[in-house]
């Protein structure tokens, strides 16, 4: 696997300074994403999960370990990645049609001006937001920037999606549909994705692989192989099979919070 | 209707106004050294319509280009402060102590620099009363700039240049419009203090004073409603660029 893997992180160290001092936030971290394959990546706040996405990103360089990308290393921005953020940050003077088209007038591409228009139409289709193309973000409901936010990040095609949070600040019907939204971009886009997230009933929908991060200076703690195949119901999160899952995870979250073994030590007493 | 609104509703509070202003005068029995009345203004306009034209046209050519330099300026000091912290915070005490001072003990100062070059001095004086609000507009538009702006177009391998040109820039339009507005009318004030404080024969400032020395109290009154009309011009042009320009910050506007 390690050999096919589109993202590889290998005994990722990071510290940031500060004015007390280096604040370690990565220590010996491993992460491997196959080609098509859904990550999620938990782990208790403040742990280190949005330093990941700007290492994977080119953004931000670790201290110590190796971060790679199709077998790259990655020593700069690469613009085969697409984001997207809690915050939709669309650029308010520009139509949503113009927002979706944004990385395609970055990256270089052969397309001509009506091939880019034609992405960026296909795209808002797929998350349901045609009709939508000539609107401003701001005549836009929060799930509707992020659908498009969603459009943007894929516009270029890029071979790794990164989401760090993005359906985190959404009330809770808005959120489910938009997993629902990911998983029809799954079907219908070529792309490797990596999830951050705090949300454990998010991970187990969505992703095909769950990454438990300890808390910081954050390592692997726990890595869950989610049994679902690719079509997935919101049913099948009320299933006592999910229940065991969430249940597992859960456990090792407050593993992570390094809860447990107070816990334990106070029993012991 | 839509017109009516628009314009009708300015311009009858304006009539209103002027009545108003005109009762207050008449029921007081104020003779026009006290107080003129807008009644003592259209004589004084007619008996100066040349004079009002010519020097209305100094005022006015000196306070746009105060204003453009001030802009100029004011745009790239903000874009200097808005990219680095330190620079910021080296130069804000700097240009906070520039803006403390009254703008009237400068004027002296400035019309010795420059003896005799009153059309610089009066510039000088327009642009430097009015460039701080731009400045500092512009450098919080740039310094507050979310983070995640950056970094999708840093990770699609966008330059720095090109980051400014489609976000920065930009972003910062509204706040920019908004300062400029305050600039506007600051820059107006510095413009007359040179043409009132240094008179040197041009100007509206220089009509004010004429009408000062020769006890001309209508003419004195017809000159500030002179300046508040181009001021009120000036103003309503900076709308029209806000509107083209940054009409996207209008919530409105649907």
């Amino acid at each position: 696997m390690s050999s096919k893997a589109l993202i590889e992180i290998k005994n990722v160290k990071h510290a940031y300074q500060t004015d007390a001092g280096p604040l370690p936030v990565l220590d010996g971290l491993n992460v491997e994403v196959a080609k098509g394959d859904f990550t999620a990546v938990v782990g208790p706040s403040g742990c280190g999960k949005s330093t990941l996405t700007r290492l994977i990103a080119g953004l931000l360089f670790p201290n110590e370990g190796k971060v790679f990308l199709q077998g790259k290393r990655v020593t700069s921005p690469r613009n085969i990645v697409g984001m997207a953020f809690q915050n939709p940050v669309l650029l308010e003077w520009r139509s949503i049609l113009d927002n979706v088209r944004l990385p395609l007038e970055i990256v270089p591409n052969e397309l001509s001006r009506k091939q880019i228009d034609d992405r960026g139409y296909e795209l808002l289709a797929m998350v349901g937001l045609e009709g939508f193309e000539d609107k401003r973000p701001s005549e836009l409901s929060g799930g509707m920037r992020q659908r498009a936010s969603l459009c943007r990040a894929l516009a270029h095609r890029p071979e790794v999606l990164i989401l760090d949070e993005p359906f985190a600040a959404l009330d809770a019907f808005t959120r489910e549909d938009l997993w629902q939204i990911m998983h029809e971009l799954r079907h219908q886009e070529a792309f490797t994705c990596l999830l951050i997230t705090h949300d454990l009933r998010e991970s187990v929908f969505l992703a095909d692989q769950v990454v438990v991060l300890s808390d910081r200076p954050a390592k692997t703690q726990y890595t869950l192989d989610v049994p679902f195949g690719r079509d997935r119901d919101l049913d099948d999160l009320y299933t006592p099979e999910a229940t065991e899952i969430l249940r597992d995870l859960r456990y090792q979250i407050q593993v992570a919070q390094k809860r447990v073994d107070e816990e334990i030590q106070e029993i012991d007493k | 209707m839509n017109f009516l609104k628009k314009f009708g509703i300015p311009i009858a509070t304006l009539i209103v106004f002027c009545l108003i202003w005109e009762f207050i005068v008449w029921i007081n029995g104020w003779p026009n050294y006290v107080m003129a009345s807008p009644s003592d203004l259209g004589p004084s306009f007619l008996k100066f319509r040349w004079l009002f034209l010519e020097y209305g046209w100094d005022t006015l050519w000196r306070t746009v280009a105060g204003l453009l330099l001030a802009i100029v300026f004011g745009v790239v000091v903000g874009m200097i402060m808005g990219f680095s912290r330190t620079i910021r915070e080296a130069i804000y005490p700097l240009l906070v102590g520039f803006n403390a001072i009254p703008k009237a003990t400068v004027v002296p100062v400035v019309a010795l620099l420059f003896v005799g070059q009153h059309d610089l001095n009066t510039i000088l004086i327009a642009f430097m009363i009015s460039f701080f609000p731009i400045t500092v507009s512009i450098s919080i538009g740039l310094s507050t700039l979310e983070p995640e702006y950056r970094d999708i177009l840093l990770s699609l391998g966008a330059s720095r240049f090109t980051i400014f040109r489609k976000i920065a820039l930009p972003k910062t339009l509204p706040e920019f419009f908004g300062a400029l507005k305050v600039s506007v009318t600051l820059a107006f004030i510095g413009t007359n203090l040179m043409e009132i404080v240094e008179p040197h024969g041009r100007g509206l400032g220089h009509l004010f004073d004429s009408g000062k020395i020769s006890a001309d109290y209508p003419l004195m009154f017809a000159v500030l409603i002179a300046l508040a009309i181009m001021g009120i011009g000036l103003y309503y042009v900076v709308i029209v660029l806000e509107k083209i320009f940054a009409g996207w910050a209008d919530r409105d506007v649907t």
